[in-house]
């Protein structure tokens, strides 16, 4: 590429805002038809689909809640049998983690970390648009098998022997283990954009310490993602191993361990706690200065904490497997460790408690969500610390004790922040409000529903009530309780049917947003709500962490990108220096083909070990027309 | 029929309100189990404090009247300086808790004792979705199995061997001491003391298949002289039906599927895995967690749980 061959005017510095406008609409935008919508690799337009996905399966996965509750209401309950109850746990927690959980902050952060971080789509789209239809694909997996009775029924973390050949009949624990393959690729994929959109697209000016704190807290999920999903897809293909060609990975009687599972799955689970608990902490980060009017109080504690939880989360997997009688010493360091990830959270709370107390509150519905986010994530962070201790653990490891933490650090510590973000971010992904009032309520009906299903929870767990029974026995003293616990969920429930109701209500009916309707000081609200399909007509330079507060009028911006073709600006790691100018691939349907092959031989990896020499010949065919250079103008430059 | 059977109906258990927490680590009456009531109680009495402290300061925060700020990003450096040393001094208070707390988890651990070789020796072998009891002895004659049901003497030590028979199960008698989990290819051992007589339920607590709801299990604490008897007990033949009735239940017993899987010693009905021979009353209950088809399990009022 030379500048002679340049026609007049394909530089945007050149062209007047209007013509800019329509000049860039014309080269990034999504044309309408059916083939142009599957050939998307707009990121807000997938982010968009990947939120409404994981709020869809959220639903379905709090209906499995539900009947479980309707069936411990009452002792010898015959509502479900054994193996239905048994394969709605499983469902229930498979699905909220890998399928809600994880995906719903990839989500978000596909659709924010592009518009925070000030440039025009995320890194390498295309394979943005895979990893959505990979995802969506390992979802419709596991929920078409749950449909025809062939769902998983050894729990989410699905231990061997039981989920092994010998015991786990039929083919639901490979349908388990493939989903996960499934879900693992598209988190892959995802991080991998992430990291590099962090590292290489950010606005110029945007140095290391003016990244925002949830882009921040994406690029250290995205690094616990990629090395410790690794450790779950060797666990998960292991697995399938043992139980379609007979190798004995995991068999104790012909000299495989059943443990080693364990460290496998933990040493990836462990971390996948922190894979759904940064970005919420992220999300806390971003809105609390918004909603207290001041920067966030200590922003390199904060950055800090967030890497150090990151590193720490990879040395405590073994407090989950705390009864399998491991030595004691080792079981101590482990305690220790455990109990030392307390700290950054601390670090995180008081941090955020400061910004609170030097700051002017503005009590909008993201910030209900945040405070009660504080108040629950601090009982979950307390009750963390007690089963860190190995002789406590012994009592409560796998009760009902455990479920309450658990519920209390993900629904508490993740799913609150994650409304709050909703409520906070929605007005840009829809341009129109949501209600204040009705937001009142939900945060009432979602905060007190939680405690009052999730709090007596601990006790049951104390009294002796073990978790993943089908039922009990009436001479049990937990008749109570459960009835408490199971009324008290219908005003959860009540809570997130009138979320998903204003969700949808706003989304058309809401007052126009307006570009910054909370004089928020991120880039994202620099741009129209919705944004453009380019994102911002001119590319943004930053000189601080909070530029809208900071150049309240006007944003400098910087010049010289084509308009002709899709490109974007690289900048350095550190210092965000503008480096070159790089091109940002077009759309193209062979992301879908590709996503299609790759879902075909999975699946049928699920019954043949032939899959795995012939299915990855269409793959390879799909990717050839997915790189095929086709003459477009990205290609040349 | 032996007769601490009146010690024991779970039934007039749930009418004396005292009695409601037999298989509650709250309600502890092992060595053990006390120790960790302690270290529960310690540890949520603490972590009660460290929550109302951070409500409190989260209250003040929201609460408190202040100045009027004109830019948002003008910040006062004093006032900065001074909540960073508050930052820094609660950092340092919550690990000089944690610290403590710690220690406290690592000394209740050297605290829970460790029965010696001579102790009663005890094997449990997990399947599902039974607990395997065997009372070991050097002469394999006065060895016995029972199924569901442990007998041990007040106040000493019992050595619990655990080892997984066919997938992970664990075992946790939470009024007497934590759970430990049977592992297949694995050995592992638990050490159980009861301070006071009594019955005490067990259940698993690994989720280990389609019954795992229903693998429960007794442990009945007794005084040295009655547990002699009952070993003594054990070692015999079932007795002979006393009545019409009980005879016409054991028949149908050893007619139906439940003689497939559950031996009674003295019968035809021997030679079976699962060992019923001299099940108390209490234990009989468990007979409803019997996990094969409902023509093999016994009804309340049916022969069967007369025998």
């Amino acid at each position: 590429m030379t500048d002679s061959v340049l026609e007049p005017k394909t530089r945007d510095n050149e062209l007047d805002r209007p013509l800019l406008e329509a000049a860039l609409t014309e080269t990034w935008k999504t044309p309408s038809g059916f083939w142009n919508t599957l050939s998307t690799v707009d990121h807000k337009i997938i982010g968009k689909r990947y939120i409404f996905t994981a709020f869809v399966f959220l639903a379905l996965g709090g209906i499995l809640a539900g009947l479980m509750r309707v069936q411990l209401a009452q002792p010898e309950a015959r509502l479900l049998s054994a193996d239905r109850y048994n394969q709605i746990f499983t469902m229930h927690g498979a699905n909220m983690m890998f399928l809600f959980a994880v995906p719903v902050m990839e989500a978000v952060a596909i659709y924010l970390v592009p518009l925070m971080v000030g440039t025009r789509n995320i890194a390498f789209p295309r394979l943005n648009a895979f990893s959505y239809w990979i995802y969506l694909a390992g979802g419709l997996l596991l929920w078409i098998a749950f449909a025809l009775d062939m769902g998983p029924d050894v729990g989410w973390f699905a231990y061997v022997p039981l989920s092994g050949p010998q015991y786990g009949a039929g083919k639901r624990a490979d349908i388990w283990a493939q989903m996960i393959t499934f879900t693992e690729l598209s988190a892959l994929a995802v991080s991998v954009e992430l990291v590099v959109t962090i590292f290489k697209q950010r606005a110029p000016g945007m140095s290391l310490d003016r990244i925002p704190l949830f882009a921040w807290a994406m690029l250290v999920t995205s690094f616990l993602v990629i090395m410790a999903m690794p450790a779950i897809m060797v666990a998960s293909t292991s697995l399938i191993l043992d139980r379609l060609v007979g190798t004995h990975l995991f068999n104790p009687v012909e000299g495989g361990d059943a443990l080693l599972w364990q460290h496998l799955f933990w040493f990836f689970g462990h971390p996948e706690v922190y894979i759904i608990f940064l970005p919420a902490a992220g999300m806390v980060s971003t809105i609390l200065p918004t909603f207290t009017g001041r920067p966030v109080f200590g922003y390199l504690a904060l950055v800090m904490a967030l890497v150090a939880t990151g590193v720490l989360s990879f040395g405590l997997w073994v407090h989950h497997m705390f009864v399998t009688g491991l030595p004691r010493l080792g079981a101590s360091f482990f305690t220790a460790s455990s109990t030392a990830i307390a700290i950054p959270a601390g670090i995180q709370i008081f941090c955020w408690l400061a910004t609170l107390w030097d700051g002017k509150p503005v009590f909008k519905t993201p910030l209900l969500f945040v405070i009660g986010f504080i108040v629950t994530f601090v009982i979950g962070g307390l009750t963390g610390v007690m089963v860190a201790s190995v002789p406590l653990d012994t009592q409560v490891h796998d009760t009902y004790f455990v479920v309450a933490h658990f519920h209390y650090v993900l629904v508490g510590g993740a799913v609150f922040p994650l409304l709050g973000a909703i409520y906070y971010w929605l007005p840009k992904i829809t341009g129109r409000m949501m209600s204040e009032r009705l937001g009142r309520w939900v945060f009432g009906l979602i905060f007190t529903g939680f405690n009052l299903t999730f709090f007596p929870m601990h006790i049951l767990g104390l009294e002796g009530m073990p978790r993943r029974i089908y039922t009990y026995q009436p001479d049990l003293p937990w008749h109570g309780l459960n009835v408490f616990v199971s009324a008290s969920s219908l005003v959860l429930i009540a809570g997130f049917l009138l979320f998903f109701f204003e969700a949808i209500r706003s989304a058309r009916q809401g007052l126009p947003a307006g570009p910054n309707p909370w004089n928020a000081p991120t880039l994202e609200w620099a741009t129209s709500s919705p944004p453009p399909s380019y994102n911002f007509p001119r590319l943004p330079v930053v000189n601080g962490l909070y530029p809208l507060w900071e150049q309240p009028t006007e944003l400098f911006v910087a010049g010289g990108l084509r308009v002709d073709r899709r490109e974007l600006v690289v900048t350095s790691m550190a210092a965000a220096e503008p480096e070159a100018r790089e091109a940002s691939p077009r759309n193209s349907i062979w992301p879908l083909w590709a996503a299609l092959a790759t879902t075909v031989t999975l699946i049928w990896s699920i019954f043949s070990p032939w899959a795995v020499v012939w299915g990855p010949i269409p793959v390879a065919i799909t990717l050839i027309g997915w790189f095929w250079p086709k003459g477009t103008p990205e290609d040349e430059s | 029929m032996p007769n601490y059977v009146r010690l024991l109906p779970p039934l007039s258990c749930l009418l004396l309100a005292s009695c409601s927490g037999w298989q509650s680590a709250l309600n502890a009456h092992g060595t053990s189990a006390v120790n960790l009531k302690q270290l529960i109680i310690l540890i949520v009495a603490l972590c009660s404090l460290v929550w109302m402290l951070v409500m409190v300061a989260l209250i003040g925060a929201l609460w408190r009247r202040r100045p009027e700020r004109i830019l948002p990003t003008e910040l006062d450096p004093r006032r900065e300086r001074r909540m960073s040393s508050a930052v820094i001094a609660a950092t340092i208070a919550m690990t000089a808790v944690i610290g403590g707390f710690t220690v406290a988890s690592f000394f209740t651990t050297r605290a829970l004792g460790v029965a010696g070789p001579d102790d009663l020796t005890v094997k449990v072998g997990g399947s599902q979705w039974w607990w395997n009891i065997e009372y070991l002895n050097p002469q394999s004659d006065k060895s016995f199995r029972t199924a569901n049901e442990i007998h041990i003497p007040v106040g000493r030590n019992v050595r619990f061997q655990l080892e997984g028979d066919d997938v992970i199960h664990s075992f946790w008698v939470p009024s007497l001491a934590g759970k430990q989990d049977l592992i297949p290819g694995r050995s592992n051992e638990l050490t159980i003391r009861a301070e006071h007589a009594g019955i005490y339920r067990g259940q698993c607590a690994e989720f280990c298949g389609l019954q795992h709801a229903h693998m429960a299990f007794l442990v009945i604490a007794e005084p040295q002289e009655t547990f002699a008897n009952w070993v003594e007990t054990q070692r015999q033949h079932a007795d002979d039906p006393p009545d019409e009735e009980r005879a016409a239940g054991r028949d149908a017993f050893i007619a139906k599927a439940c003689a497939s899987c559950h031996t009674i010693r003295g019968t035809s009905a021997s030679a079976r895995p699962v060992p019923i021979s001299h099940m108390s009353a209490a234990a009989n209950t468990l007979l409803l967690a019997c996990s094969k088809p409902p023509v093999a399990r016994s009804r309340p009022g049916s022969p069967i749980r007369k025998h």
